[in-house]
């Protein structure tokens, strides 16, 4: 019997409820307000007092209404049919619901039960199966979506039969197999997993050695992610952290992409919304949406379910890792995660940490990255969570707790600067204070030595290191004038500059710009180094910078043009000509 | 309020601080409005039996045996055409005479639009102003705030967009305004003949503080009647945010809330987005378009409230007195307007990109010029010629009183880039410098 319990207290959304009978930590109740019924997570329990957080506006809700706990944590359901959705954090499907306006206790299905799936076996009876084994597979969009034995039976299980090829609903038994004890387990093409726990199906978990691609030129040459990676981007408001993560959506090599829209504006998700139906993976010629599932908490949704959405992100994008699949996870931003969990504690009256966040912020932070990386399936077979989240640190300034938790869990820093925002250098990634701690893999080094060519990770420190002394000249100059320093200053500043212009920045709304090949990137950077290796002749340091500005110029052009057209090699010889002008 | 024949009465309150009281009281819901002592509160908190109540206009006079009736509901508002017109107070009742209105009582702060069904913003919202028009150019749907110091005329910029903005309501909700400020408002709009398109609801500095929370919530209770029922295209003017902001603070304390930032409440990110996010398009044609003003203290944008501000609107207009030319700029660095790639270049011309973007790097470069003349070094050429595209960029566009046609403006950027500076120096696609580049 479920255990019942009635409403006692009431502060915002967080409701105390006398409970009857047992009651689990984080487990899910349902609290009804007249006729409709709203979900909460038990957060906390004194006594017989349940304190639960309620995933909606607890406006009207009176002492002595009715709550049922559910006996199970909070759930995502996993089956056919989650790619291209529109889900809230709570796996709702937005598409589903009628009516402008949500509605307290709107809740729909994650997927169509109704319909009917092609089923391919691919176990056969007598296999020795454990979670995470694939059983049979449906084509979902382009993706061959495996039928796994749920993650919840954790013992090892003898296939008895697995159904012949056919049309089948996500309900229908597909496979049947016996414990140790020779007791049947019916299995269908769904399940379910709570949220808040890792999915652990797998044999090994190596450190990654491949890159992700983003066609993002100052992520992929200067700080690129593995497959299989943590980075994330903290970033004030305005310094183009939204335009980053859509462009990783767009342009990431990844089989499957899941954003989670985290308490951030519902106008950012009407733009994927629209666009991605109509935009190609320019790597399968698929539709973006096809490979994408969104899950929207904005700003303005209930805040208990804000956190509640990137769980179930993560959940998602362990699922489909399980398949042997490449998954990038986005998370914007962490930060509205990070307060919404502050709400809460707050309400509860614990003792605040740093800023009024929970002292355990650092630790449910590194919890949550610990969930992304590369796994080798019992199969052999290798998947990958790769996740980046984007941080919104209060005023800007990067000592706050959500950016220096995440800071010791991430791998990858992606620093975006107020400064290159206010001077329009977009990404605004600074590329400085920014690092890849994949650079210093020696698995990954190899790795690009393969991909794009001989001693690569070294090309891409000494182009640090010019970007570097480019900035301590361009101080030296601040403080001592332009005719107080040697010629020489200038020509490393410019240099710097042209590292800069050219490799670093990059026109996100340009249709050619925006998405920049390796084979591009290496061959411009290339081009960038060679130039930046040699001596020049110049009488003055106005000389010098028009001389580099042409150079930028003529550069920037290249940038515009389409890859190894006419044009591109058109710029490409005038550069050559004016390199020769002036050498040394 | 009348009181219906069934409500009980309580007339023992247990506990009585600033702002709240608590009493015993049953069958209450959460939200719920009542009556203490005549003054109109909310329900807060129930705990048992205990109800805390939030007393809007404070708890002076309020006696231990001061009457409490429930009146069973929360805050509503009454919609219909008749708003149009007229001034209400943060309850929605008229102000300076006339007839209550009869309508439909909405409850205020009601759900979100699901994200599935807006629809993206996509029409220009001209104002003539080039810092908004040409750099941070507005859409319907948007939500912006403006940055500005409390000496700035941020009002009369408002007033001035919101008449040029071919809005069919404008719905003003007034925070902490001043009753001069207010009046201000009356006249501009009066003078427009436009009093016909406005609603108002005004929390002037005159009445309680904590009033002023309800403020947002009716004007977009009547924005959106506007935009969803009638298909509108609404504006919602709403100053100042900061002073709302100021009103959640003060109830968070008396609440004995823990105080994150600069003594915000922890939920402020939330209760600000709760406001702003109802800008919306509507697939039916509507649109409620949300510009706010967010008071700084000294410029300081990392203070709480503009800084949770900056993380929810799309984008802000910072405002900004400039000592070369002694006018009030949008200043080009700290201005920002994210749904402007919507637009720009699509229902503009082409070349509006990128001028754009070339415009604010030549300011920049002017900006390093003016640090090197500061520290005492020589300009070179080109930091002259850049100082003075500064001066004259600053005057033609970014002033606040220019009041012309995109078109125009990005001619006059042409002719500054012709008079000033070379091709390469300027830096736009080369197919761009060969249509419009003027000799």
């Amino acid at each position: 019997m479920k255990t019942t319990g009635r409403v006692s207290g009431i502060i915002s959304n967080i409701v105390i409820v006398k409970a009857d009978g047992a009651v689990g930590q984080n487990e899910i109740c349902h609290v009804w307000c007249g006729e409709t019924r709203m979900m909460a997570e038990v957060i906390k329990v004194v006594g017989d007092d349940a304190y639960v957080q309620v995933f909606d506006s607890t406006r009207g809700l009176k002492i002595g209404d009715k709550v049922e706990f559910e006996g199970h944590m909070l759930e995502a359901t996993l089956a056919p049919g989650i790619l291209s959705r529109n889900y809230d954090g709570l796996q709702n499907d937005l598409e589903k619901m009628n009516g402008l306006f949500i509605e307290r206790g709107s809740i729909t299905d994650p997927i169509d039960f109704e319909r009917k799936w092609e089923f391919k076996p691919l176990a056969k009876a007598g296999d020795k199966v454990s979670a995470g084994a694939w059983l049979g597979e449906v084509q979902e969009q382009w993706v061959a979506h495996k039928i796994m034995v749920p993650f919840v039976m954790t013992e090892n299980y003898t296939v008895k039969s697995v159904v012949a090829a056919g049309e089948y609903k996500v309900t229908d038994v597909v496979a049947v197999v016996t414990d140790a004890e020779g007791k049947e387990h019916q299995i269908t093409m769904v399940q379910k997993w709570p949220v808040k726990q890792a999915i652990r199906a797998y044999a090994n978990k190596p450190r990654p050695s491949r890159v992700m691609e983003t066609g993002i030129r100052s992520i992929d040459t200067f700080n690129p992610i593995a497959d299989g990676g943590t980075g994330f981007i903290p970033g004030p408001f305005g310094a183009g952290k939204t335009v980053l993560q859509h462009a990783l959506s767009k342009q990431a090599e990844a089989d499957i992409i899941i954003m989670v829209a985290c308490g951030e504006r519902a106008n950012e998700v009407v733009e994927i919304f629209a666009e991605f139906p109509e935009l190609e993976d320019p790597r399968t010629g698929h539709k973006l949406m096809e490979r994408t599932t969104i899950i929207c908490n904005t700003s303005n949704m209930p805040v208990a379910a804000r956190e509640a959405s990137v769980y179930t992100g993560m959940t998602l994008a362990e699922y489909y890792r399980a398949m042997g699949l490449k998954v990038l996870l986005l998370a914007d931003s962490t930060s509205r995660w990070a307060q919404a969990l502050r709400e809460m504690s707050n309400r509860l009256e614990e003792l605040p940490g740093q800023d009024a966040f929970p002292m355990d912020l650092s630790a449910i932070i590194s919890n949550f990255y610990a969930r992304a990386g590369l796994v080798e399936l019992n199969n052999g077979a290798t998947g990958s969570v790769t996740f980046i989240g984007t941080v919104s640190p209060a005023g800007g300034n990067l000592k706050e707790p959500v950016t220096e938790s995440t800071k010791k869990a991430a791998r990858c820093f992606y620093a975006l600067s107020q400064g290159r925002a206010d001077s329009k250098r977009y990404p605004a990634i600074d590329p400085l204070d920014s690092y890849s701690k994949y650079l210093e893999y020696p698995e990954v080094s190899e790795y690009l030595d393969e991909r794009i060519g001989k001693g690569w990770v070294e090309k891409v420190y000494k182009g640090k290191t010019i970007v570097q002394r480019g900035k301590e000249a361009s101080e030296q100059i601040n403080i001592l004038g332009d005719d107080g320093v040697p010629v020489e200053y200038h020509e490393r500043f410019w240099k710097s500059e042209l590292i800069d212009f050219v490799i670093l920045q990059q026109d996100a709304f340009d249709s050619i710009d925006a998405n920049c090949p390796i084979e591009r990137q290496k061959y411009m950077y290339e081009k960038v180094l060679s130039v930046c290796e040699r001596q020049f002749e110049f009488v003055d340091f106005d000389e010098c910078s028009s001389y580099f500005k042409q150079l930028i110029n003529l550069f920037r052009q290249m940038n515009y043009s389409v890859y190894e057209s006419e044009q591109y090699y058109a710029y490409d010889k005038q550069i050559d000509e004016l390199i020769e002008q002036k050498i040394k | 309020m009348t009181t219906r024949a069934f409500q009980k009465i309580y007339t023992k309150i247990d506990n009585i601080t600033k702002a709240t009281v608590t009493l015993r009281a049953t069958g209450v819901g959460n939200d719920e409005l009542a009556t203490v002592g005549g003054k109109l509160a909310q329900v807060v908190k129930l705990n048992g039996e205990n109800v805390t109540l939030q007393v809007f206009q404070g708890t002076e006079g309020i006696a231990t045996n001061s009457e409490v009736v429930f009146h069973g509901e929360p805050p509503k508002l009454k919609v219909s055409d008749a708003l149009a017109g007229r001034f209400f107070n943060a309850y929605g009742e008229p102000i300076e005479g006339g007839e209550q209105i009869e309508g439909e009582a909405r409850v205020i702060g009601g759900p979100t639009v699901n994200p599935f069904r807006r629809i993206q913003p996509s029409e220009l919202i001209a104002t003539g102003i080039a810092g908004i028009d040409l750099n941070n150019t507005i859409v319907s749907g948007q939500k912006i705030p403006f940055f500005a110091d409390p000496d700035q005329p941020y009002n009369a910029v408002m007033a001035n967009v919101a008449l040029r903005a071919k809005a069919d309501k404008i719905i003003l909700g007034g925070m902490g305004m001043t009753n001069d400020d207010f009046l201000y408002f009356k006249q501009v709009f009066e003078n427009a003949g436009a009093l016909d398109r406005i609603v108002s609801f005004v929390n002037t500095t005159e009445n309680p503080p904590v009033e002023r929370l309800l403020v947002p919530d009716m004007a977009l209770t009547a924005a959106e009647y506007f935009a969803v029922d009638k298909g509108e295209k609404v504006l919602v003017l709403l100053t100042d945010m900061t002073l709302y902001a100021d009103a959640l603070a003060i109830v968070s304390n008396r609440m004995d809330q823990i105080p994150s930032k600069d003594s915000m409440p922890g939920s402020l990110y939330s209760d600000l987005a709760k406001i702003y996010e109802k800008a919306v398009q509507l697939p039916n044609g509507g649109s409620i378009t949300i510009i706010a003003v967010t008071t700084l203290s000294g410029g300081d944008i990392t203070h709480a409230v503009p800084d949770n501000t900056g993380y929810i609107t799309e984008g802000q207009l910072f405002l900004r007195n400039d000592s070369d030319t002694g006018k009030v700029i949008i200043d080009p660095f700290r201005s920002l307007s994210r749904l402007k790639q919507l637009v720009i270049g699509k229902k503009t011309r082409e070349d509006h990109p990128q001028v754009m973007n070339a415009c604010v790097r030549l300011y920049a470069d002017a900006a390093n010029a003016k640090t090197k003349l500061e520290n005492g070094f020589d300009l070179s050429d080109y930091d002259e010629r850049a100082l003075k595209f500064a001066h004259d960029y600053s005057e033609k566009l970014l002033s606040i009183d220019v009041n012309i046609e995109i078109t125009q403006m990005l001619d006059i950027a042409w002719t500054l880039f012709g008079k000033y500076f070379t091709p390469s120096e300027v830096a736009i696609k080369q197919e761009l410098i060969e249509k419009y580049w003027k000799k």
